[in-house]
């Protein structure tokens, strides 16, 4: 087909007055249509035109395939600058405006807009970059440069690119931004349009001459290039969607190395909120945004220690768990809950040592009930310390269970990674260090790089409406924030034109605004329409979510009255109760309706999946 | 006549050109971006905007890359300076300023600044509006005490000559009402004040698009040049008779601001005019204003201060048009001499029998350090305190106006809370930092928490040179803004990167040369290593009394900067 089309073109362009005209499946007035179209163009021009006729034909044939795929085989030109005091920018910006006036259409954008993992879909990209200090990247620059010589940086072989580094001579590290992209463009594959520029203070001159070279080498590559690309997105036509079903589950979970854990609130919090990125790599692992990824963990070894001291049994004692025999030591690390506390074991352990004090606390529920509550199983065996044998213990702890986190990411966005948002559960109590089972395992003994067990739970419970076009309210004060994050890079990617608004809340504005940053650029590119913030504790009065959702009562009922599907995420206890009591409040008051009626609303929408909850 | 053609540069106007033009007598969409709470932060041309109302956006610059990698944002806040012309306060201000520190801002400390005002670091958005309306309860405004406008104007601290320091006091507030913007717009955003349609207003001295740039307004009282009057576009020098003001020597294009690696800026003293009358003081001060506001460079803000509009339409033709425009002509300068900059600490007597107490406050930075509590002793002081506090252009804080029966109790206080430690040496009050890092935008490198051991080194290598009794005007300044003006500094330290300064030398004591550039981008060791040689041959070559800034010129170590225009560089 390309090659036909090119020949054409060619035809055209020497044999214009033939009448012999070539056999073609044009009739003689759509060829008298095309020869008009295509009169009075240079040898360039119409190079190119026949590579834009090449594209068409790959898209009519094609029209079932999916956006994603075309778009990143298209030649794309992008200019990236990291600035300090705006030279860079200034520079890329100028840059940019010379290349539109030659008819190209360059993406010119801040390092700090822009999304690294778009890399690799670039081919051909210009970097303006300054250096300051002692050979720091610019602030706008700081994640992109990082990913570039992270580990996760992609194979970019596809790329051309040209790097220019604004600097002063008179500082030891020189243009050092610069020097450290090219390198790593470079490492991960990609060609150089050009040798780096590097530019003292007084620079107009050398880059004025670099521009105009530049320029031109881009004009003649991406006129050819469209060409080249009709040529691969046709040859793509073919290529098999990738259905690779899920094989692991609970009982076959996959292993996989954690990639990133990083503390997303402030210095000054007083929570600890880990954003976690695990790898899935070439695993085939798949989920959907509103699923939970469900992780094992390892227990504390010096929990495990401290457990085998009391009851005076040996770490390489052989023991018996569901028939599979194992060294205590391992099963107490990986087979055996000791973070939650249950009765079951205090009266297996109290059966096995026949601990008087033990007996009388099991008697008493209720007290029962709330020494448990404060406890892991090595507060009550600390507490009541007695020596029993090693399956015995082992007989006495139940199975421990994987935690189930919401997922933060959407794997159209994220591709091979899932992202989860714990909280990093860790406190003081009876003078020693507690923390949560998985949150602990994930923030503090689990390195980058590390095995974890993970597997995918569903939850068609909490889904995305269908209809892209369809609003969206969504409510997810603390680490309830997860799913919704997930939700916007869905809604991102597959460009939803349903209006979103997003009610989050947490302690303080300074310290705990988890994602702040992200939801600042969807604030600006528009995909979140509202968000409403409540910092419970920058002010005298304390101010919830379900405040928020009151005073912006009025809007809230037009929403849902326009269709919206709404979500809530995180504490079952409280929040999620009052938010419930603040809809029926809103839907009673807005929408002229009595108690009963209000709670009917809520029920329709219910049934009808507008109102889903993802709830702990 | 001039022909005004000739005489402003053409070309494509600088962006602030635009924001100024466009910002509706500096309104802009500040009130949007008060209620935006989902950034702690202003937005585009409203992050300029509020510097003329006195605020800088800043950020912890100390912890910005590990914000980065939390997915947060800088941290966001504010400083505030506020317009204390002439940098008079009074005991029930400073009470209600003292609260606010300590209770909304981040750093909760009160900072004094060379502007001769006080700033508060830290204020985080929420606090903003209600810290305007808290200070204009107690008259206080911040109104252009940054942007481009006449800032806060200086005034002489000089409590003992005290009828004529009222007098020029009085001077500097007069000027600086008559020079602000007459916008409603700080009313209207901060105190919820009525709305003006900007389209009414007028702003006849400043502009619709008001200044060039920054412009910096003086009044000094010779021979005190605690304001150093060479940083300054305009400068009214006191010129009394028996005591009673008469009128003002009129020095203009005085400024220190440059940028590193062009050459076409630099630091360049003031051009004296000429004697000026009471009479026509206000009309000299709005001619210079606006002369400067109509051939100011409005293309490039590198070359847009007054200093440069001298150098480039002449020094005659710049005050042939001020004249014209207020309607005069120069008288002869009077004679006057200029001898000292520094403070003078302790107690004075003042010729009303009244006490004035001078306090040593090092960087300025009023705060409760674990050795010594300056804020809270300061606030001690104002709850007994009968007469006001002056806030000195060397950032040093003066009790003045003491009667007899007070002094014991106001001493007492101010040992009690390390305010007056005996040892405080000469050498570490003839030395001057700007705020620089960790909230100045601008910062390159350290400047005020370098200082205090920067001091340290330089007083070890006096002794070691015997040279203990001696001391040098050493001035440390975070970027070539200039802030600490160290360009009027005996040694004067330009920060230009973590570290790593660019050394000058060869000021005078009294703030009338410019030293020169030594030695460019050197770290701290290297720094005190040329230090250390030179303060050698000083304490061996030195005339009797003779000055270090004067000894490197003498002894020919570096040229004196004589017109900086040509010299500088050179």
């Amino acid at each position: 087909m390309l090659i036909l089309i090119i020949s054409l073109a060619i035809f055209f362009l020497m044999t214009k007055n033939n009448s012999n005209s070539p056999i073609t499946p044009l009739d003689q007035a759509q060829l008298s249509r095309l020869s008009q179209a295509v009169s009075g163009l240079s040898k360039d021009q119409l190079i190119w035109a026949s590579g834009f006729v090449a594209g068409v034909a790959a898209g009519a044939n094609n029209q079932q395939q999916s956006q994603a795929l075309t778009s990143t085989e298209q030649a794309t030109l992008t200019i990236l600058y990291g600035s300090q005091t705006g030279n860079a920018k200034h520079e890329a910006t100028s840059f940019g405006e010379k290349l539109k006036t030659k008819g190209l259409a360059p993406k010119v954008i801040s390092m700090s807009d822009y999304k690294p993992r778009k890399l690799k879909d670039e081919t051909h990209l210009i970097i303006f970059v300054s250096t300051h200090g002692e050979g720091d990247a610019p602030d706008d620059a700081v994640e992109l440069h990082e990913f570039v010589h992270s580990k996760k940086a992609p194979k970019l072989g596809n790329l051309k690119y040209a790097v220019v580094g604004l600097g002063d001579t008179s500082y030891e590290f020189f243009c050092q931004t610069a020097k450290d992209f090219d390198a790593s463009l470079q490492k991960l594959g990609a060609t150089s349009l050009a040798g780096r520029l590097d530019c003292d203070v007084d620079y107009a001159d050398t880059i004025s001459k670099w521009a105009e070279q530049m320029t031109a080498s881009l004009v003649s590559d991406l006129t050819a290039n469209a060409a080249s690309n009709a040529e691969t997105s046709a040859q793509n036509t073919s290529m098999p969607i990738n259905t690779i079903s899920n094989l692991y589950t609970k009982q076959n979970p996959l292993r996989a190395n954690l990639g990133a854990c990083l503390k997303i609130t402030g210095r000054d919090s007083v929570k600890d909120i880990r954003h976690i990125e695990i790898m899935l790599e070439d695993s085939g692992l798949k989920y959907q945004v509103g699923d939970a990824l469900g992780i094992y963990f390892k227990n504390d070894p010096e929990i495990v220690e401290r457990i085998l001291r009391v009851t005076q049994t040996k770490a390489e004692e052989e023991v018996s768990v569901k028939n599979e025999v194992m060294t205590l030591s391992q099963a107490l690390t990986n087979k055996l809950e000791l973070t939650l506390s249950y009765p079951g074991f205090v009266k297996a352990y109290q059966n096995a040592s026949h601990d008087t004090a033990l007996h009388e606390l099991l008697v008493d529920k209720k007290a029962l009930r709330k020494f448990l509550e404060e406890r892991q199983i090595v507060d009550i065996i600390e507490q009541y310390p007695n020596v029993i044998s090693a399956q015995t213990l082992v007989d006495a702890l139940r199975p421990i269970s994987p935690r189930l986190y919401s997922i933060a990411s959407s794997q159209n966005e994220v591709e091979d990674e899932v992202h989860l948002t714990v909280a990093h559960v860790d406190y003081q109590a009876f003078g020693s260090r507690h923390q949560g089972g998985a949150s602990g395992f994930l923030s503090t003994r689990l390195q980058e790089g590390e095995e974890v067990e993970i597997f995918i739970e569903s939850n068609d419970n909490f889904r995305l409406p269908s209809d892209t076009n369809t609003p969206v309210i969504m409510i997810g004060p603390g680490t309830g924030i997860a799913p919704f994050r997930a939700f916007m890079q869905e809604r991102d990617v597959t460009e939803a034109t349903g209006k979103n608004w997003l009610f989050f809340g947490n302690p303080h504005f300074t310290q705990d605004f988890l994602y702040q940053v992200e939801w600042q650029a969807y604030l600006k590119s528009g995909l979140l329409n509202k968000i409403s913030l409540a910092f419970s504790r920058d002010q005298a009065e304390k101010i919830y979510v379900q405040d928020k959702l009151l005073e912006q009562g009025e809007e809230v009922f037009e929403w849902l009255e326009q269709g919206a599907h709404l979500y809530i995420c995180g504490d079952a206890m409280r929040m999620a109760k009052d938010v419930e009591q603040a809809l029926l409040s809103i839907i009673q008051k807005y929408g002229n309706k009595d108690e009963k009626a209000a709670k009917q609303y809520l029920l329709e929408m219910r049934k009808a999946k507008r109102y889903q909850k993802d709830v702990y | 006549m001039a022909d005004n053609k000739n005489l402003i540069v053409e070309g494509k106007l600088a962006d602030n050109e635009r924001m100024k033009a466009q910002s509706k007598h500096l309104r802009g969409t500040i009130t949007t971006d008060l209620a935006d709470d989902v950034t702690g932060g202003f937005t585009a041309d409203n992050f300029q905007l509020i510097r003329f109302h006195g605020m800088y956006q800043q950020d912890d610059r100390d912890i910005r890359a590990e914000r980065a990698k939390q997915k947060l944002e800088p941290l966001h806040n504010v400083m505030l300076r506020a317009r204390l012309p002439g940098g008079v306060i009074t005991p029930e201000q400073w009470l209600v300023i003292d609260k606010f520190a300590e209770e909304k801002t981040m750093y909760g400390s009160i900072r004094l600044t060379t502007r001769q005002t006080f700033q508060f670091h830290g204020v985080l958005k929420p606090n903003v509006k209600p810290m305007h309306q808290l200070l204009n309860s107690t008259g206080i405004d911040s109104i252009a005490t940054a942007g481009d406008v006449n800032r806060n104007v200086l005034c002489t601290s000089n409590p003992v000559e005290s009828e004529l320091h009222k007098q020029a006091w009085n001077w500097a507030a007069k000027i600086s009402e008559h020079l602000l913007p007459k916008t409603n717009a700080y009313a209207e955003i901060w105190l919820d004040g009525e709305k003006v349609e900007s389209t009414q207003e007028q702003e006849p001295i400043l502009g619709d698009n008001y200044l060039p740039r920054k412009f910096k307004t003086t009044v000094v009282i010779p021979p005190h040049n605690d304001v150093d009057v060479h940083a300054n576009d305009l400068n009214f020098v006191a010129i009394a008779e028996n005591d009673k003001l008469v009128g003002f020597n009129v020095l203009v294009g005085g400024g220190l601001a440059m940028t590193h690696g062009d050459m076409t800026t630099f630091p360049r003293k003031a051009d004296n005019f000429g004697f000026v009358s009471l009479d026509k003081t206000l009309d000299v001060a709005a001619a210079v204003v606006s002369t400067q506001r109509d051939w100011g460079n409005r293309t490039n803000r590198k070359n847009a201060k007054t200093k440069y509009t001298l150098e480039r339409v002449g020094v005659d033709t710049f005050k042939k048009e001020v004249e014209k425009r207020a309607s005069m002509t120069f008288a002869e300068s009077r004679p006057f001499k200029l001898t000292s900059r520094g403070d003078r600490f302790g107690w004075v007597k003042g010729i009303d029998g009244k006490h004035h107490l001078t306090l040593f406050i090092e960087n300025g930075r009023i705060l409760d350090f674990a050795n010594k509590s300056l804020k809270k002793g300061c606030a001690e002081i104002a709850k007994v305190h009968q007469g006001d506090f002056r806030l000195t252009a060397n950032q040093n804080l003066i009790v003045a106006g003491v009667p007899e029966d007070q002094k014991a109790l106001i001493e007492a206080i101010a040992t009690q809370h390390g305010l007056l430690e005996a040892n405080t040496s000469k050498q570490r009050q003839d030395s001057m930092a700007c705020v620089s890092l960790p909230t100045c935008p601008l910062a390159m490198a350290e400047a005020e928490r370098y200082l205090p051991s920067a001091v340290d080194q330089l007083e070890s290598i006096l002794s070691k040179h015997g040279l203990a009794h001696e001391s040098i005007i050493y001035r440390i300044t975070g970027c070539p803004n200039g802030c600490g003006r160290a360009m009027l500094a005996e040694i004067g330290l330009v920060g230009k990167g973590p570290n790593k300064y660019n050394l000058h030398i060869g000021g005078n004591r009294e703030g009338t040369r410019i030293p020169k550039m030594y030695k460019e981008n050197i770290v701290d060791t290297e720094i005190m290593q040329i230090i250390d040689e030179l303060i050698g041959r000083w304490s061996k070559e030195r005339l009797q009394n003779e000055a270090f800034g004067d000894f490197v010129i003498r002894a020919g170590i570096v040229a004196p900067v004589v017109n900086s225009a040509e010299d500088f560089y050179a």
